[in-house]
């Protein structure tokens, strides 16, 4: 194993984009990602590749898209407001079928809001975000090494599927420091025989488009385009269950909340409570079946989030509302302690739940 | 099994992120499990600074520390802030040089140190934070200087490479002063 | 004898322009620039938003279909990952001049290495007529009905001329469609234009004065005369920015 390293979150996923092959940095500054954007200024210009701050958010995103549009790896990094600026550019990715990363460090919202953590934009990276028929594989991380990981499955995946993937993390990530270690096999990228670097005279031309004027033929691509998004669902989930074996209470968390949320779940079960957790990974595909499968044996679920309650809707929506599902929130910057989760678990306990 | 929960808290410049990031990477070359949270954002920038720190046995849960066992308080405004949140039975180091009042709690151990003026003293006017980590250090029985000055080559950048001997300096002072009764 | 043939440069789809309207002699001067440099296997193309939206698909080289006045950022990335791509964006002035003035006014800053042919018929052609950035005072749209006043809506963006104040750009030009002698100067420009980029000189430029009959309410002929009575007078043809030939003079 190699050696391990403190990084902060957001250096770490800056790094391992570059090793996962990434040569393009477009951004705007914006606190608390803009360590993403001053590590690609240092780190770029020495590999070859580029680093160029853009006029505003809305630039960037389509710089994002003419780099892809070339076949190569390419990732901007925002957080919430410049995020809701990035909305068209994502539509339009998504539309033309253009693989590209997109990092929200989430900060409070809505409006300019605040700078400190949240998770309040699940509604708008998991539903679409912007208009149109599409989704973006969205994927959480709860760890710097995380961070880091999900960065690089973030490339493969968007590359897999021509899709963009969303790392959907939060002011904590980005900040917080752990040991990290940034060995990677990167498989080399597909081939894109659809980018566009010029027919050197040998080729048909290339079209890298969203629009389609013939109803029948844009509800044709939008129709395959959603065979494309059932196979990631089929294929591209993942998720943590924490001491679920036994569960009666299941915590739902994602990053920095099921951080939070293990404390309590130790705290619970000192107290003899059966607690556990399910903690998707991809949000975008939610980990529907087994939230399901724990609605068998769970007595209530507890949806500890950042936000007013987002995520909480899809748990709903997996476990068919056959138990109750109740919210454990902060927002606006505030963070869930793990003293209020326990009491949230604890007061399921005496609601019928477990002992 | 032991977790323990470090929180630094001072004035912008006084170096109490870099005295957290030595912290944790004291506790990751003695293999244990580590996790540094900044305070981030416009309170940064010349006011107060705090850093969470956590070493571990097992994996870190939340890294963030809300009742630490150890409080280094480098100013007045953290001690009066974060004195009441600091675990029973937990510990308060404090720069006696900055903070003329006395810990109230009677349930936690308490080290004055004036290690801003030892630094001064010693023509390190910027390591107070350091000689504060060197008592810290030895109070929990945990220096040695070969695993010490590994952690420093893991903090000081090789840019500053000249400062390595300086900061083992302030952890050495900090380490043996004893607290006049 | 071949005495004309279509440049190859341009597809055999047929253009779905309005009779009378010259993008499609811009269209063509810039396919016979493309044939004549023999650039075409390593050109791409970026296609805006407005009338020439399917310009995409009148062009044999590579092309992208932007989002709304996003042309220069998508040919910034497209550049940066691939130098050795000779890149143009084709924008109207709805999209260059309105929407996306801030990446127009950018990428023309950052000097990017790009070509850049800028259509301004004074009007939103697209959407049926209504009131553009370049819409002259007094111009009656379908959103400026009793003309453009300048008192409330403002007045005109003289793109070249604003352009011409930045460090930025190598090569800033005006021409117009409307005649044999202005084409021939239209191509030129065109042909510089692509030329620079080639010679890795930057940022460049060409403002096309074109017509849009259907909209203004007049007969193709008369487009081409309300352009030489009313639009040159407001947007004088001519080069507003030529860096490297600046420096050769001062030599």
């Amino acid at each position: 194993m190699s050696e391990k390293v403190l990084m902060k979150g957001n250096e770490a996923l800056a790094e391992a984009a570059i090793i996962a092959g990434c040569r393009h940095y477009f951004g705007y500054p914006i606190t608390p990602q803009t360590e993403v954007a001053a590590y690609m200024a240092k780190r770029m210009p020495k590999i070859g590749g580029t680093f160029l701050q853009a006029e505003s958010e809305i630039a960037a995103i389509n710089m994002v898209y003419g780099v892809s549009s070339t076949g190569h790896r390419v990732m901007t990094s925002s957080s919430s407001p410049g995020i809701s600026l990035k909305g068209e550019g994502l539509s339009y990715l998504a539309g033309s079928d253009l693989p590209a990363l997109v990092i929200n460090v989430q900060r409070g919202g809505p409006g300019l809001g605040g700078i400190q953590p949240s998770q309040s934009d699940y509604f708008q990276a998991t539903k679409g975000g912007a208009h149109g028929d599409f989704h973006m594989i969205v994927l959480a991380p709860a760890s710097v090494q995380e961070m880091a990981d999900l960065t690089v499955k973030g490339f493969e995946l968007a590359d897999k599927y021509r899709m963009t993937s969303m790392v959907l993390a939060d002011g904590t990530m980005g900040q917080m420091m752990e040991p990290v270690s940034l060995e990677y096999d990167i498989k080399p990228a597909p081939e894109k025989p659809w980018a566009t670097t010029g027919t050197k005279m040998q080729r048909e031309h290339n079209i890298i488009n969203s629009l389609s004027l013939v109803p029948e033929e844009l509800e044709r691509l939008n129709i395959e385009r959603y065979k494309r998004y059932d196979e990631v669902e089929k294929n591209e989930v993942m998720y943590e269950e924490y001491m679920m074996d036994d569960a009666e209470i299941c915590i739902a968390a994602f990053g920095i909340a099921a951080r939070v949320s293990k404390n309590a779940i130790t705290e619970a079960r000192r107290q003899g409570i059966k607690a556990g957790m399910i903690r998707p990974i991809t949000l975008w595909p939610f980990p529907k079946a087994p939230f399901k499968k724990a609605a068998k044996s769970v007595k209530q679920f507890i949806s500890v989030e950042l936000s007013m309650g987002q995520m909480i809707e899809d748990v709903r929506l997996a476990t068919e509302c056959r138990v109750p599902v109740t919210l454990c929130n902060r927002v606006g910057g505030m963070i869930p302690s793990p003293e209020m989760v326990l009491e949230a678990i604890k007061e399921a306990a005496k609601n019928g739940g477990a002992r | 099994m032991s977790t323990t929960q470090f929180l630094f808290a001072g004035f912008g410049g006084q170096g109490i992120l870099f005295a957290g990031k030595f912290a944790a990477y004291k506790g990751l070359i003695g293999e244990k499990q580590v996790s540094w949270l900044p305070s981030y954002g416009p309170e940064m920038r010349g006011g107060t600074a705090s850093c969470s720190v956590i070493i571990s046995d097992e994996p870190v849960g939340s890294p963030i520390v809300s009742k630490p066992d150890v409080l280094i308080a480098m100013n007045l405004p953290s001690l009066d802030r974060y004195e009441s949140a600091v675990a029973v039975g937990g510990t308060i180091f404090v720069d006696s040089t900055l903070i003329d009042r006395k810990v109230e709690r009677d349930d936690v151990a308490v080290y004055y140190v004036p290690a801003t003026r030892l630094a001064s003293d010693n023509g390190m006017p910027t390591l107070a934070n350091m000689i504060l980590m060197g008592n810290i250090l030895k109070v929990m029985n945990d220096f040695d200087e070969e695993s010490v000055t590994e952690a420093l080559k893991k903090v000081v950048s090789a840019k500053h490479a000249d400062m390595l001997d300086v900061n083992l300096k302030a952890l050495k002072i900090g380490a043996e002063y004893k607290e006049e009764v | 004898m071949v005495v004309f043939e279509k440049p190859h440069a341009l597809t055999d789809v047929p253009m779905h322009y309005c009779p009378g309207c010259t993008h499609g002699i811009v269209h063509r001067l810039v396919a016979e620039v493309i044939d004549e440099l023999g650039i075409e296997g390593k050109t791409v193309g970026i296609a805006p938003v407005g009338c020439s939206v399917m310009a995409y698909n009148y062009f044999n080289c590579d092309m992208i279909e932007a989002a709304h006045g996003r042309a220069p950022a998508v040919a910034t990335g497209v550049k940066r990952a691939e130098p050795d791509n000779i890149v143009f964006t084709y924008q109207g002035d709805g999209d260059l001049a309105s929407i996306g003035t801030a990446e127009t006014v950018h990428s023309a800053a950052r000097n990017e290495n790009i070509t850049v042919i800028f259509i301004n018929n004074a009007i939103y052609g697209m959407t049926g007529g209504q009131m553009a950035p370049t819409s002259l005072p007094g111009q009656v749209t379908q959103t400026s009905p009793y003309g453009r006043d300048v008192k409330l809506c403002g007045y005109p963006v003289k793109v070249c001329e604003m352009l011409s104040q930045l460090d930025g750009p190598e090569y800033l030009e005006r021409v117009a469609v409307n005649n044999v002698k202005n084409i021939k100067n239209a191509k030129k420009a065109i042909k510089k234009a692509f030329q620079n980029q080639i010679d890795g000189k930057g940022f460049s430029l060409v403002e096309v004065i074109s017509s849009c009959p259907t909209n203004w309410g007049l007969t193709p002929q008369n487009a081409l005369k309300w352009i030489d009575e009313k639009m040159i007078p407001y947007y004088p043809l001519g080069v507003y920015k030529d860096r490297s030939a600046a420096k050769e003079e001062t030599k």
